[in-house]
């Protein structure tokens, strides 16, 4: 119908021309459009305290102990379950967070700005592995390293994004794509990248030398730390999509532990949602499926944009992380053209003989091939404070996609477009 | 050409649908590809209908 591909070209125009732009950091409750000292933000649709799995129970724990509001584990637990704290998705702010994807009012926040549609996209710093709040971890050592990201990289890192000035992140994505990183499960490169982007500007700092020197090897020795600025990249990409009418592509999909969310341009702010699924991947030594959380996190709004497992075939290296062989990268890339309705002008794959990387997924085209989205995921423990103890590959729920074409079809039936 | 002309030539199968066809062609050494082809929503009505519906009103 002329009118769909009119507004899924609009769609995709936005998606290309978008210039996500790191321009500088900020604390959630002074940037974040609506936060509160009483809101936590969440990863993936809306969700009720006893709905939520254990490690998104873990990190809002965690995130009220952090803000003070309450003392010990148990208390936390019975705030949060008491009705005075509102519960929210990150998404519903112009947010995004990895894993549980809890923010608080005191975290500090990268402000990435997309320069061509003028909105902007808010994410926390990255914790690292290991015992870190977004895998729902709330013990004594998780909540002080929230407190030395807040007082001593935070001012560290703003201080030196002022020095340098803004950051090009499509630029430093589009680079990293060609370095083997898919920059959703493998970020080595991003990282690298803006490791040597911003040093001159840390030693720069008004600093001390011990702490800058601590800066460089935190970011040094965590992989994923660029995973927080492409990930706010995608969402300030994407979020403008959500305005197109009558558009069928898809600009969120998110999930919260419980369940798998999706949004679609034309039926605006309307979440789709099913019981999200448990991930096939490679286990840390010690575990198996039975201790594996269901699908969790915002992260997949990179493979939504394009990149991570839509671009897997140029981060050959993954599959030692999440299972698979290099063939198996190239394949699940080739599919993702089936029900994408472009390929990107700035994102290149190599391997792929430098094809873009599959763009714009059309929710007729997921309904006609019965192809779902991939997306290249940390598995986290069920039980909330434990951690990561894996990573694979997996799929959203074939019923938000069926949920949100009948949607469409019906939005375009009541507004009489169709014959 | 006629059928009957075809299969005194090497035979090069492309096959869709049942990929056991393919695997036995395969076995047997006649060249071979199998296409992944389902129909429109793997066959849901409520699906396919309204795809249809969609494509009817083109």
């Amino acid at each position: 119908m002329q009118f769909i591909e009119e507004a899924n070209k609009k769609a995709l125009e936005i998606i290309q021309k978008a210039q996500p732009t790191l321009v500088g950091m900020g604390i959630a409750g002074d940037v974040v459009p609506g936060m509160h000292k009483h809101l936590i933000m969440h990863a993936g649709p809306p969700i009720t305290w006893d709905r939520m799995s254990g490690p998104l129970r873990g990190a809002v724990i965690g995130a009220l102990l952090y803000e003070g509001l309450a003392q010990t584990p148990e208390e936390a637990e019975k705030l949060a379950a008491s009705g005075e704290i509102e519960f929210d998705p990150c998404h519903h702010h112009n947010a995004v967070g990895p894993m549980a994807g809890v923010v608080t009012a005191s975290m500090p926040v990268f402000i990435i700005e997309n320069k061509t549609a003028g909105n902007f996209a808010y994410c926390t710093q990255n914790e690292g592995l290991g015992q870190v709040l977004r895998f729902g971890a709330y013990s004594s050592p998780v909540i002080e390293h929230l407190k030395w990201m807040e007082k001593t990289l935070y001012p560290i890192l703003k201080e030196a994004l002022e020095i340098h000035g803004p950051i090009d992140l499509k630029n430093l994505m589009a680079q990293s794509v060609q370095m083997g990183d898919e920059v959703h499960n493998r970020n080595k490169a991003t990282t690298s990248l803006f490791i040597r982007e911003m040093a001159s500007s840390i030693v720069k700092t008004k600093a001390s030398r011990e702490d800058q020197a601590r800066v460089l090897d935190f970011l040094n020795s965590n992989d994923h730390f660029a995973l927080n600025l492409s990930m706010p990249a995608s969402k300030a990409t994407m979020d403008p999509v959500g305005q197109v009418r009558h558009s069928s592509v898809v600009y969120t999909m998110a999930r919260n532990g419980t369940d798998f969310g999706i949004r679609v341009a034309a039926l605006g702010d309307r979440w789709f949602t099913a019981p999200a699924e448990i991930i096939d991947g490679l286990y840390f030594p010690g575990y198996s499926t039975e201790d594996a959380n269901p699908d969790i996190g915002d992260s997949c709004i990179t493979e939504t944009m394009g990149i991570g497992g839509f671009s897997m075939a140029t981060a050959p290296a993954i599959v030692q992380f999440v299972g698979g062989t290099p063939q198996d990268a190239v394949n699940y890339t080739t599919q993702m053209y089936e029900i994408t309705l472009a390929e990107s002008d700035s994102y290149k794959l190599p391997p792929m003989n430098f094809r873009g990387a599959p763009t714009g997924i059309d929710i007729r085209l997921v309904i006609e091939t019965q192809i779902l989205p991939v997306i290249n995921t940390g598995i986290a423990h069920k039980k909330a404070g434990i951690g990561q103890v894996g990573a694979g590959v997996v799929h959203p729920p074939m019923k938000c996609f069926e949920d949100a074409f009948e949607a469409y079809v019906g939005l375009l039936d009541d507004e009489g477009l169709l014959e | 050409m006629s059928v009957s002309d075809l299969f005194k030539q090497e035979l090069k199968v492309v096959n869709m649908g049942l990929e056991s066809f393919y695997t036995d062609l395969r076995n047997q050494k006649v060249p071979t590809i199998q296409v992944q082809w389902k129909p429109a929503a793997g066959g849901d009505r409520k699906m396919a209908s309204l795809l249809d519906r969609l494509k009817r009103s083109q």
